[in-house]
């Protein structure tokens, strides 16, 4: 006897007919065998998307996040070209035409765009030098920062115990102190300059990125994958640079752009009060610092490197908020 | 609690004297020294200087000499300004104090309310707003908002006022009006912190079991929000008011400088520029002990005011 229903094909299976009768008694052999599905039987519905790509579609998809990386491009490639490509140089003077206004176009034929400073230097090509200047103090600042951060907080982390124990009470230390004092003391004693600036804000930055990473790494010293390597006899500095780092690169990522502000803001403080680059290069702080001298008659000479400065940090605050959120699957649905 | 408290004071005690030795050996590292400022001076009265001030001694000599007139309230005498390091700070904190405190004020009050308010309307186009001017809080560095502020609200209202009127002093530190703008424009950063902190913090608590229960026994919404919310929310906040403190406190620096507001910053850059060791020590330390007590009061605080820190740290 065949049975009315093939349990065979699953798509054929009318549901107003699967009312079973109690009584009947189905035997194994009452069933063939037909081999898998024909066609579709290991389709996978969706595309398989991984961690970082599904982060950067979820953030593809976000208009306000294009925008910003849009804009972030846009200074950074403007930083890096327009001081090549422009007519003047950022040091040089125009003394016929000094404190000009934007859109100003000199009778000898020079345009300024966003007109000159009180030493006829054009403002235009100032505002992306200092862009220039201004942007890699803060990557650089940042990058070391990142890594100091990674190395401390990993081993302070995975070894734990006493030395733990010492490395983050020197931390708390270090806390302890509000970090633009130290910086300011640093930049007393060293010579006025980019690199100066690196280093004062690499000594004491690392902190923060330091603590986030111990946390992460006592979380994930516990999961098998680890326990695993470590019987397989993989070394620590394995465990921690293969297994453990890549786990929590996406926490790195978030706070290296939330971090970018703050290196940038701490460069225009430094400047505004008078320990920045030295003169003629300009940041964007320096050139807010110039600014505010003339502020009442040429407002402009001020305005325009605070928007460059505000525009800047507001896009990475916002992009790294954005981040945050690509990077965690559980607000990603 | 009492451990707590030893092992909290144990610390300060610990970052105030790494900060003096870093203080002295930084000092003691730059470049130049105070008597060489392009004035011509024979040997023997440069030694008779150097006696004076002690510089001949040796350097770990120098630092126990340091650390235990700091300890007496003494940091010696601005070369600069021929007078004591302290008796310039007395004169000049104040201003830096009270423009602070106001500052801080304003920030907690504000950042508070606002955070409170978005977290009521949470997704609705008030919360859009207020994260908004927060995150824009964040991202304009305080002397840039101190410029703006000086621009358009004073010089431009005072312009149309007409000659001789004036609503707000453009700048200066004599009267009320002369603090109200300073304080605003340094308060815009930390308001903006405190109230995306107190943001999340109330949706946290909103979420409470007991908050439900007060719902349910039919309370306003007013006063499940500002007695019973509020209180627990406010954690959080209060964690982050002694580093606010310090960005406040250091921020002051730069308005200080857009307003001519005779306050400790402009001190500080004189020391430095002016390779004026004493005066750069004696404010770096007396700002870095005040920001350390500070930030140890409100710790402190914290244990009284949520019981659940003391009796975790009791069990520890």
């Amino acid at each position: 006897m065949i049975p009315k229903k093939k349990p065979n094909v699953m798509s054929k299976i009318n549901h107003n007919e699967t009312v079973y009768d109690c009584d009947c008694e189905v035997s194994a052999d009452e069933f063939t065998h037909i081999g898998p599905m024909k066609n579709g039987g290991e389709h996978i519905a969706r595309r398989s998307v991984g961690y970082f790509q599904g982060a950067v579609e979820y953030l593809m998809r976000d208009k306000l996040a294009l925008i910003l990386i849009l804009i972030l491009l846009f200074i950074v490639l403007g930083s890096v070209f327009i001081p090549m490509l422009s007519s003047y140089s950022f040091r040089e003077q125009h003394l016929e035409h000094v404190n000009a206004g934007m859109f100003y176009t000199a009778p000898d034929g020079h345009h300024h765009l966003f007109g000159t400073d009180s030493l006829g230097r054009d403002l235009f090509v100032r505002i992306w030098e200092g862009g220039r200047i201004s942007l890699s103090i803060a990557f650089a600042a940042v990058l070391i920062n990142c890594l100091i951060g990674i190395l401390y907080g990993g081993i302070s982390g995975y070894f734990g115990g006493r030395l733990d124990n010492i490395l983050m009470r020197v931390i708390d230390i270090i806390n302890g102190i509000p970090y633009l004092l130290i910086i300011i003391l640093l930049m007393t004693i060293m010579k006025r300059g980019i690199a100066t600036i690196i280093i004062a804000y690499a000594a004491v930055g690392w902190c923060g990125m330091a603590r986030l990473v111990r946390g992460q790494i006592l979380q994930l010293k516990e999961q098998e994958f680890v326990i695993c390597a470590q019987t397989m006899g993989a070394s620590a500095s394995r465990i921690l640079l293969k297994h453990m780092i890549p786990n929590i690169l996406s926490l790195i990522i978030v706070n290296l752009t939330l971090a970018i502000p703050g290196a940038i803001f701490t460069e225009a403080y430094l400047s505004f009060i008078g320990l920045g680059v030295p003169i003629p290069m300009a940041s964007w702080g320096t050139l807010a610092n110039d600014g505010i001298v003339n502020f009442q008659r040429y407002a402009f000479q001020l305005l325009l490197p605070a928007f460059f400065i505000s525009i800047t940090m507001l896009s990475f605050n916002l992009l790294g908020d954005k981040l945050r959120d690509a990077f965690d699957p559980k607000l990603r649905r | 609690m009492l451990k707590y408290v030893m092992k909290r004071l144990g610390y300060a005690f610990l970052t105030i004297l790494v900060l003096i030795i870093i203080t002295f050996f930084m000092i003691h590292a730059a470049p130049g020294d105070p008597f060489s400022n392009g004035k011509a001076m024979s040997e023997a009265t440069k030694l008779a200087l150097q006696e004076q001030y002690g510089l001949n001694k040796s350097v770990p000599e120098q630092l126990l000499i340091y650390i235990g007139n700091i300890f007496q309230g003494n940091l010696g005498i601005s070369t600069k300004y021929a007078r004591p390091v302290t008796k310039i700070i007395a004169d000049s904190f104040p201003a830096s104090f009270d423009l602070g405190i106001r500052a801080l004020f304003i920030a907690v009050v504000g950042g508070i309310f606002i955070g409170t308010y978005a977290a009521v309307r949470r997704g609705k186009k008030a919360d859009s707003a207020a994260m908004a001017v927060a995150v824009i809080g964040v991202s304009i560095p305080s002397f840039i908002v101190a410029a703006l502020l000086q621009y358009f609200v004073a010089l431009k209202i005072n312009q149309l006022l007409g000659p001789g009127k004036q609503l707000f002093p453009i700048s200066g530190w004599t009267s009320e009006m002369h603090k109200i703008l300073p304080a605003i424009a340094l308060s815009l950063g930390p308001l903006a912190t405190i109230s995306r902190l107190m943001r999340t913090s109330m949706l946290d608590v909103l979420h409470a079991d007991y908050i439900k229960t007060a719902k349910a026994k039919g309370l306003s919404e007013r006063m499940i929000i500002w007695k019973h919310a509020l209180r627990n929310a406010l954690m959080p906040v209060i964690t982050v008011l002694g580093p606010i403190t310090a960005t406040v406190l250091t921020g002051a620096f730069v308005v200080e400088q857009v307003f001519s507001i005779p306050g400790m910053g402009k001190y500080f850059v004189i020391g430095i520029t002016e390779n004026d060791y004493l005066l750069t020590a004696g404010t770096t330390v007396f700002y870095g002990v005040f920001l350390v007590l500070s930030t140890l009061i409100v710790d402190l605080l914290y244990g009284v005011i949520d019981p659940r820190v003391k009796i975790s740290k009791a069990k520890e």
